[in-house]
């Protein structure tokens, strides 16, 4: 226990100096891959939380774009500051999401998959069919950085450089995986996981699931928001292209390759692929049939994702049963209960 | 008046009458056996008392008041807990944890505190797993509290599936089929559990297969077929009672494997 704690200490220690010292050993183009990283970070943990109810929303880059294109107009249009649009648009993808889990949480499975992505995608066709306020197909320009701030007695910190934004980027990403870690431990995870395993048990203890479910897609869009929010201002455009199928389609893939059961595993799947996808960079053009087959080499055999693979590996021929039958014979095979198990993690 | 009274309830799927005009009238401590064939229409029963299912026709009342329509997490909260047939667990959980989640009624502490950290949520919080363990300890089960529920032998399985809806502090517990799959150890152990539940106050409608169980635990049964009520008493009168009798042993089981 101890001993785990401590590993898990020098860990995460290490990690924090990787992450401080990164962006200085990169070039430019690079310190924003890695900021797009932590942004598309955040987008995959709001995406997972979402999962713990069992659903899988089509809607989420949607909900990315929602906040992407409501601190456009805040910051443009109305002029508001940056930090303090920043939870506003948050919320404004939160209110959608509100809006839009009434009917999507009534359905189930493949229903709210295709719920999911009509309510996502109209909310698309409405940016791209109004010129005023969103733009039209052309999206929103001129997104103003977010305000410089001076450090009395040093030199101030001005955010249109890559650097201090990757750093902006990443305070604001460690604060939502803080606030969503402690979610997912918390008894409000346990009862969103509880839901997923067992809806009907769930409801007989007097869980109002409904409610449950609302929240976690509520919460999740709030997040999405938040990634939207980094995305844009360090774009200093949205489009509604960038949110359409495809991009829907690369969250999946970032997903499922990393697995859903942990809070690490959608970090872990995001992470290796978008360094895949930078060292692929020369052959740009097969990544999608790439990321293609990876989608399915998981699906196919590791289902769990790369989470569940040391325990695969574990699992591999540890236990081996071989007897063979007669016609005619009767056997009993005999035994405790539960002597013989998959040994768990 | 009974605590639940069931009057002239109606279920149809398409045209397949699963429940026809049932009556039934439970006392407040009671211990009442349901029986019947398979397909008789017991769980169907369940599901319309506890609101997973909305009768065609008919009314459900509980402690006087009306409780047909409502939605299961509500009957919940008014002290109506089931069962279900096959082992319903939260499986991937400890033991533990599974009560944990079924406390959710008696623990509401608001969302936020479930969040936060504070002093006062950490005491609630061992509150909810001492709660928790003594729960476990009913069923006899406190020794796997930390093992995940769904690698646990079957009878355990079972006797957790009792604690968890022992969580929600019901008044009344609807069992289906507590005891299937168990040995004989097994199911004398759950029976005289379930007695010490019904001893402590709360009145239990029993779904059982094990006749022999039944019999020997309920003052009085009520035997279906076919969705319909066929007899209400004693064990003495239903075991003596010619429709009964017809309904299980009536169609005689024939041999029909023919020999290689």
């Amino acid at each position: 226990m101890l001993r785990n704690n401590l590993s898990k200490a020098i860990g995460l220690t290490v990690l924090a100096i990787i992450l401080v010292a990164l962006p200085f050993a990169l070039r430019e183009y690079y310190v924003d891959v890695v900021t797009m990283l932590l942004i598309n970070v955040i987008l995959v943990v709001s995406f997972r939380l979402i999962t713990t109810i069992g659903a899988w929303s089509l809607a989420h880059i949607p909900m990315m774009g929602a906040g992407a294109y409501a601190t456009a107009l805040m910051t443009g249009a109305l002029g508001w500051p940056f930090w303090l649009t920043l939870p506003l648009a948050g919320l404004a993808a939160a209110l959608i999401g509100l809006a839009m889990s009434y009917p999507l949480v009534r359905t189930k499975g493949f229903a709210f998959f295709v719920a999911s992505f009509a309510a996502g995608d109209a909310m698309r066709l409405c940016w791209m069919r109004f010129k005023v306020p969103f733009g039209g197909h052309r999206g929103l320009t001129n997104i103003p950085f977010p305000e410089a701030i001076p450090i009395p007695g040093l030199r101030t910190i001005d955010f249109s450089d890559a650097i201090p934004y990757y750093f902006l980027a990443l305070v604001v990403t460690v604060l939502c995986l803080l606030i969503m870690y402690r979610l997912d431990k918390s008894r409000i995870g346990d009862t969103l996981k509880a839901i997923n395993s067992q809806d009907s048990l769930a409801m007989s203890v007097g869980i109002n699931i409904t409610q449950y479910k609302i929240l976690a897609f509520v919460i999740g869009s709030f997040f999405a928001g938040i990634a939207g929010v980094l995305l844009a201002h360090r774009l200093w455009a949205v489009e509604p292209q960038q949110f359409g199928f495809g991009t829907t389609v690369y969250l999946l893939v970032w997903v499922v390759f990393g697995g859903t059961h942990t809070f690490a595993g959608p970090i872990i799947g995001v992470t290796v692929l978008t360094v895949l996808g930078e060292l692929l960079d020369p052959f740009v053009e097969w990544v999608p049939m790439i990321y293609g087959a990876i989608l399915i080499l998981t699906l196919l055999f590791l289902p769990d994702g790369l989470e569940g693979l040391p325990r695969r590996l574990a699992w591999l021929g540890k236990v081996k049963i071989s007897f063979e039958m007669r016609p005619g014979e009767i056997r009993q095979p005999v035994g405790l209960p539960g002597e013989l198990r998959e040994p768990s993690s | 008046m009974g605590i639940l009274e069931l009057s002239g309830l109606v279920k149809n799927f398409g045209s397949l009458v699963a429940v026809n005009n049932f009556d039934l009238s439970i006392d407040e401590g009671e211990m009442r056996g349901l029986i019947g064939p398979n397909g008789s229409g017991k769980t169907t029963v369940f599901n319309l008392i506890t609101g997973f299912i909305r009768p065609t026709r008919g009314k459900v009342m509980w402690q006087g008041h009306d409780i047909t329509n409502q939605s299961p997490d509500a009957i919940a909260k008014k002290g109506i807990a089931r069962t279900f047939q096959l082992t319903t667990l939260f499986k991937d959980m400890t033991a533990l944890q599974n009560l944990v989640i079924a406390s959710h009624l008696h623990t509401e502490t608001g969302l936020f505190q479930q969040f936060s950290r504070t002093a006062r949520a950490r005491k609630k919080k061992r509150e909810i797993e001492e709660r928790a363990l003594c729960l476990l300890e009913t069923m006899g089960i406190a020794d796997v509290k930390d093992e995940i529920a769904g690698e646990l032998p079957h009878g355990h399985q079972r006797a957790l599936g009792i604690a968890i809806v022992l969580a929600t502090e019901p008044r009344l517990l609807l069992l289906d089929e507590p005891v299937s799959g168990m040995n004989l150890t097994e199911t004398r152990d759950t029976m005289d559990r379930i007695k010490m539940l019904r001893d402590r106050g709360i009145t239990i409608l029993l779904v059982e297969h094990d006749m022999r169980a039944v019999m020997h635990t309920c003052e009085k049964i009520t035997a279906m077929n076919f969705g319909e009520k066929i007899a209400e008493g004693t064990p003495e009168e239903i075991s003596g009672h010619e429709e009964v009798i017809e309904a299980y042993l009536g169609g005689r089981l024939d041999l029909c494997l023919t020999a290689s």
